[in-house]
């Protein structure tokens, strides 16, 4: 995946305001973790929204393999790019299978009413079963979504994006509202669906110690610019933090990974 | 579904035998036998229920079914569409445009007599279609449609359209405004069997179309951003469903005035039993809103029988307190 000069606003009228991403040119590369971070209003999240093609560029382009994904049909770019949304609230009592079973919907384009009111095929339950073995929630299965905890919601989130067969994963903060030990889950969830799904997932975290421990890279947004791109190593520094939040931090080594910490000074 | 298909047919069954006159099941199957051309009336009594029956009490039954089927059908609809239990032709004033449009018919004198009857229903779909247009209007910003605009806008353009209504009402004549609120309070009557053919074609159509789009439904309910992530087009499906519905509510509107909480409160209910898969709720939902309505209805013209009370009294005493207790019980995790 790769996004060739793409900038965006909002609001097409407004031609002096400041672009909520500018002119970014970068690679995703297959296979790897990429985190996007940088302070609120740095455009992280219009940058996901980008990605998934729920947001079109105002110029500029974003490509999956030779294509724009902007002349993808919807179905089909479903089939390649998954997105778990921040926050998710489901209104109506929905149950996890339910739910994940959803995530097959790009891949139900078969007959009239296939569609609409058709069960759904031997393959279907198998992909959705087996999405829900690697996010652990087979024992939720019968659970109302709106009942579970929020580490387990997101859980069931992911399953569900699992069960769409994405060869990229898109998250927003998807430890942002967890406890601790919910966010060494999901971290350690993102890792495993990489090495064994050979998924590539991109991130969008203002956790800086989440980027740096779960991502392979890690690109730092100011004012919807890219100010770093490359290992943790090379962006989480003292330097550039100071340039992108103006404020001092310690940045040591992490005891067991070795990769940057950021701690508060006081 | 089998068994709410066999209780619709046995509520309806059982509700023809009630009314001003009781017929019972005996003369309702000699009735039926020689319906279908398998014996001859037998004395006056049988004629008398024959006709009764015929061109009163099963029109009436079967127009009650198809009226609460698509009421509560719609409610489903909107209620996904919008992610808002709340949801209900009623409460986005579509109900309310169809019924100023029907109203304004009969201030003009157009739908007055029984002969222009088919006029009605078009001015229910105008109005109806109308509202919806300017609401959609009202709550588009930035070329998507945002829930919480779209219901604020519903909330405003019902008082707007109440307001006409009864500014309608206060200048007819009191004896043609008597008809118009005993109308508008929801009311069912024995319609032709051509008008009710209209009806159930609009019903058939209309269901048909949406729970061709049941799973989409589901989708749409996980929010719109992830629902489009899904490869779900969810403007244009949107458009179609709002019109659509809109188009069901004109037509059964402009039958049945203003019958309110069967596209609210049966969905609920449903969902509790069912769960939330439009794939079984639409038509559960279809089924329980058409035996709802006609035992309404029945409860409606034989309380105070010979008279009759606007069946629209009963769905909101019946419905308001229910829908009041699944709020206070579901508070938590519904709304």
């Amino acid at each position: 995946m790769q996004a060739d000069r793409v900038s965006f606003r909002y609001r097409t009228d407004q031609a002096g305001r400041p672009w909520t991403v500018e002119d970014l040119s970068f690679n995703v590369q297959a296979g790897e973790v990429l985190g996007i971070v940088g302070p609120n209003g740095s455009g992280k999240s219009s940058l996901l929204k980008l990605l998934a093609g729920l947001l079109r560029p105002s110029s500029g382009q974003i490509r999956l393999g030779s294509q724009s994904i902007g002349h993808i049909d919807p179905h089909l770019l479903a089939r390649s790019i998954a997105v778990v949304p921040q926050e998710y609230v489901q209104v109506f009592p929905f149950t996890v299978a339910e739910t994940v079973l959803m995530g097959r919907f790009p891949h139900r384009r078969g007959s009239w009413w296939g569609i609409g009111i058709g069960e759904e095929s031997e393959h279907d339950l198998r992909q959705a079963h087996q999405a829900m073995v690697e996010t652990d929630v087979v024992a939720l299965a019968g659970r109302l979504v709106s009942d579970l905890s929020g580490g387990e919601r997101q859980r069931v989130m992911i399953a569900r994006a699992l069960a769409q067969e994405p060869t990229i994963l898109l998250l927003d903060e998807p430890m942002a509202f967890l406890d601790i030990n919910h966010q060494i889950e999901i971290c350690a969830l993102i890792r495993r669906l990489q090495r064994e799904r050979q998924l590539t997932v991109v991130l969008v975290s203002h956790d800086l110690n989440v980027a740096s421990q779960s991502c392979d890279r890690v690109m730092m947004l100011k004012d919807g610019r890219i100010v770093q791109i490359g290992s943790p190593m090379e962006t989480i520094t003292p330097e550039s933090l100071r340039a992108v939040y103006g404020c001092d931090v310690v940045v040591d080594a992490h005891p067991y990974s070795g990769r940057p910490r950021v701690t508060m000074p006081v | 579904m089998g068994a709410l298909v066999a209780a619709s047919v046995a509520i309806c069954i059982l509700c023809l035998q009630f009314g001003a006159t009781r017929v019972d099941l005996a003369t309702l199957l000699v009735v039926a036998k020689q319906w279908l051309g398998l014996g001859s009336v037998e004395g006056d009594g049988g004629g008398t229920a024959a006709i009764i029956m015929m061109h009163i009490r099963l029109p009436r039954v079967l127009m009650g079914f198809v009226v609460g089927g698509s009421l509560a059908a719609v409610g489903v609809t909107l209620q996904a569409l919008l992610r808002n239990p709340l949801a209900d032709p009623y409460v986005l004033g579509v109900s309310s445009g169809a019924a100023l449009g029907a109203a304004l018919a009969m201030l003009l004198g157009i739908g007055a007599s029984m002969m222009l009857l088919p006029v009605l229903p078009l001015c229910g779909f105008a109005g109806g279609l109308l509202a919806l247009l300017l609401i959609y209007r009202l709550a588009q910003s930035q070329g998507r449609l945002p829930v919480h605009s779209l219901l604020l806008a519903g909330v405003i353009l019902n008082a707007i359209l109440t307001a006409l209504i009864m500014f309608i009402t206060s200048i007819m004549e009191p004896n043609r405004s008597a008809g118009l609120m005993a109308w508008l309070m929801g009311s069912l009557t024995a319609p032709g069997y051509p008008a009710l053919g209209v009806l159930v074609g609009y019903a058939v159509l209309v269901l048909a179309i949406v729970m061709h789009k049941a799973h989409a439904l589901n989708v749409l309910t996980l929010g719109e951003e992830t629902a489009r992530s899904l490869g779900i087009e969810t403007e244009r499906i949107k458009k179609q469903l709002f019109v659509l519905t809109a188009l069901l509510t004109g037509a059964v509107v402009s039958v049945s005035g203003m019958i309110g909480f069967v596209g609210m409160v049966v969905p609920h209910a449903v969902r509790l039993v069912v769960g939330s898969d439009h794939r079984l709720l639409l038509p559960a939902s279809a089924l329980v809103g058409g035996m709802f309505l006609v035992i309404s209805d029945t409860i409606a013209r034989t309380i105070l029988a010979p008279a009759e009370i606007p069946v629209g009294i009963v769905t909101a005493l019946a419905g308001g307190p229910f829908f009041l207790y699944l709020l206070l019980w579901r508070k938590d995790r519904m709304l």
